[in-house]
């Protein structure tokens, strides 16, 4: 085609300039303040090479981000995206108010994690909260959900991926419309035979869903902030800290920027191989076309 | 095959239930009064007393109100203004060929996937160094800005399905690239940015962290930071807070409600063949 070769330049002008002052620039900026002992105030920064990223592996509270950020992408990608899959295999066949059904099951979808958080803090309050006097019924004891270090982690990971599943659901839904319904009744039914067709047919096609609701999946998990924010803040004593919100603290409270963008660099790095997978995926389908 | 059948409805059923269970806890605890809630504790049970003033207490006392006034002033321009500029970046993506083509495209990509904290610190030093900080403007334009990424993706893909006859046709008529983008693809691809606006619409609307950064006066924080300091303010009224998580639910609820089918199309785009 002929044309003029500015004209595409003219109309990503306007969208591409306010895309580089609000991502593109700050990515380089905090990649470069990693490096700076920057404070937020003063005008003047010195630059102190690798020694943030050294003290980032002596912290404690930093490893326990980490670690549970791990753990964060482990019930993400590796549990909320089967159970997901699950329940679109259980609610992808014909029967009567499968709509409602479905609808339903969506609604997790369209809250935000600040009234996920609210929502989950009276099931999981330990005194007196939903979830424990229900336990009480059955003369179980009652759990620390939210103040027990070594449950916190789990509960928040609990109230994310009610969501979470939802949306792997969605994404398997979507993608099951592209195999026979008989095939997916056959599957629950079959026994041994319905389970082998769902690995080899099944499974294969729905390879495309399982690429973006795996990678989504992992890229939130490592980002994940709001709940944690909003339901524990990181406590009690950091013990349900994630890397997103021991950044914040860092940076915002403690007016360390410096060891903040750090933090932001190591999040960037972890993230940035499911990045270029999701990318290189893009790429492929659009030489396809 | 009925015994088949009754398995299945129990078991889809209990699974349905276990997930609108919370849905129903905080329906219920928003019309209780604290005192039934602690005596009883029975969470899951409809209240024996309907209280809607929880509501108003809410709305007036706790300043809902005027949250869920801001989150409409921050959303609504949001929405607009992504869908509006990349429509622009998406046509110049998807109907010109030219060697930057691809590797603008994933800048857009590759940055709507970014770690949030990445942006931070820079964000909030810009806004401020311009005077935006605190203000709505900023909040906007950091959201249009951010979008853009997943807009641009989503509306060049729909955009691509176009067949190039059209544009070709255009051309030959001597309509100018502005003409064919205003009269003929904008108008191809509205369903899309119907999709597209619904589902930013919701995501704009349920943001916490870009105005925890950037707003820091009560007067103009959106719903989902009200509802936060209603949380450090009425601790211990928990129907108040129910009844203001409900708030700040139930306009994306009623939007998915609306329009569902656009906001799973809109959700699911790359995640099925084709």
């Amino acid at each position: 085609m002929k044309s003029q070769k500015w004209v595409p330049y003219a109309f990503l002008a306007l969208p591409l300039l306010m895309y580089s002052i609000w991502v593109i620039f700050p990515i380089i900026q905090t990649l470069y303040l990693s490096f700076t002992d920057w404070d937020g105030v003063s005008p003047e920064l010195s630059f102190i090479g690798w020694d943030n990223f050294k003290l980032l592996f002596q912290d404690p509270y930093f490893k326990i981000s980490l670690w549970n950020n791990i753990k964060w992408l482990i019930g993400f990608a590796g549990i909320s995206v089967p159970l997901g899959l699950l329940i679109a295999m259980l609610l992808d066949q014909k029967f009567k108010g499968s709509k409602v059904y479905k609808t339903l099951m969506y609604l997790p979808m369209t809250l935000s994690f600040v009234v996920i958080g609210q929502i989950w803090s009276w099931i999981l309050e330990p005194r007196c909260g939903a979830l424990n006097s229900f336990l009480g019924i059955f003369g179980l004891k009652s759990v620390g959900w939210l103040s027990d270090p070594n449950i916190v982690t789990y509960s928040l990971i609990m109230a994310a991926s009610w969501r979470q599943i939802s949306y792997a659901m969605v994404l398997y839904l979507a993608g099951l419309k592209q195999v026979p319904k008989e095939l997916v009744e056959a599957a629950w039914v079959d026994g041994a035979n319905g389970w082998k067709r769902f690995i080899h047919i099944i499974l294969p096609m729905l390879r495309p869903a399982t690429v973006v609701a795996v990678t989504v999946s992992v890229i939130d998990s490592l980002r994940a902030f709001d709940i944690v924010y909003v339901l524990t803040r990181g406590g009690p004593f950091y013990s349900s800290s994630v890397m997103a919100n021991y950044m914040y603290i860092m940076a915002f409270n403690n007016y360390r920027m410096g060891y903040g963008s750090a933090i932001a660099t190591v999040q960037f790095l972890i993230t940035l191989g499911f990045i270029v997978f999701y990318m290189r995926n893009v790429l492929k389908k659009e030489e396809a076309l | 095959m009925k015994v088949k059948k009754i398995v299945f409805y129990i078991l889809a059923t209990a699974i349905v239930a276990l997930w609108i269970a919370p849905f129903m806890i905080s329906f219920f605890t928003s019309f209780k009064s604290m005192d039934e809630l602690m005596t009883t504790r029975k969470w899951w049970a409809p209240p024996k007393e309907w209280f809607p003033s929880n509501f108003v207490t809410a709305w007036k006392d706790a300043n809902m109100g005027r949250y869920f006034m801001n989150t409409f002033v921050i959303t609504i321009p949001s929405v607009l203004g992504a869908l509006f500029l990349s429509s622009l970046s998406a046509y110049a993506l998807s109907w010109y060929k030219f060697k930057l083509s691809k590797f603008i495209l994933m800048i857009f990509v590759g940055g709507m996937l970014i770690p949030f904290q990445m942006l931070l610190i820079p964000v909030y030093r810009f806004s401020v160094s311009i005077g935006i900080y605190d203000k709505f403007i900023g909040v906007i334009l950091f959201h249009i800005a951010f979008q853009l990424g997943f807009c641009t993706f989503f509306l060049r893909n729909f955009m691509k399905t176009i067949p190039s006859s059209i544009f070709d046709a255009a051309m030959i008529d001597g309509a100018g690239h502005f003409t064919i983008y205003r009269r003929i693809v904008m108008p191809l691809v509205l369903p899309a940015l119907a999709a597209l606006g619904i589902l930013e619409f919701t995501w704009i609307w349920n943001d916490y962290l870009w105005s925890l950064i950037l707003i820091q006066s009560d007067e103009i924080k959106p719903i989902t930071l009200g509802l936060v300091n209603l949380q450090g303010q009425w601790v211990t009224s928990w129907n108040t807070m129910a009844a203001g998580a409900i708030i700040a639910a139930v306009v994306p609820l009623f939007v998915f409600l609306l329009f569902q089918r656009y906001f799973i199309e809109g959700l699911t785009l790359g995640s099925v063949k084709g």
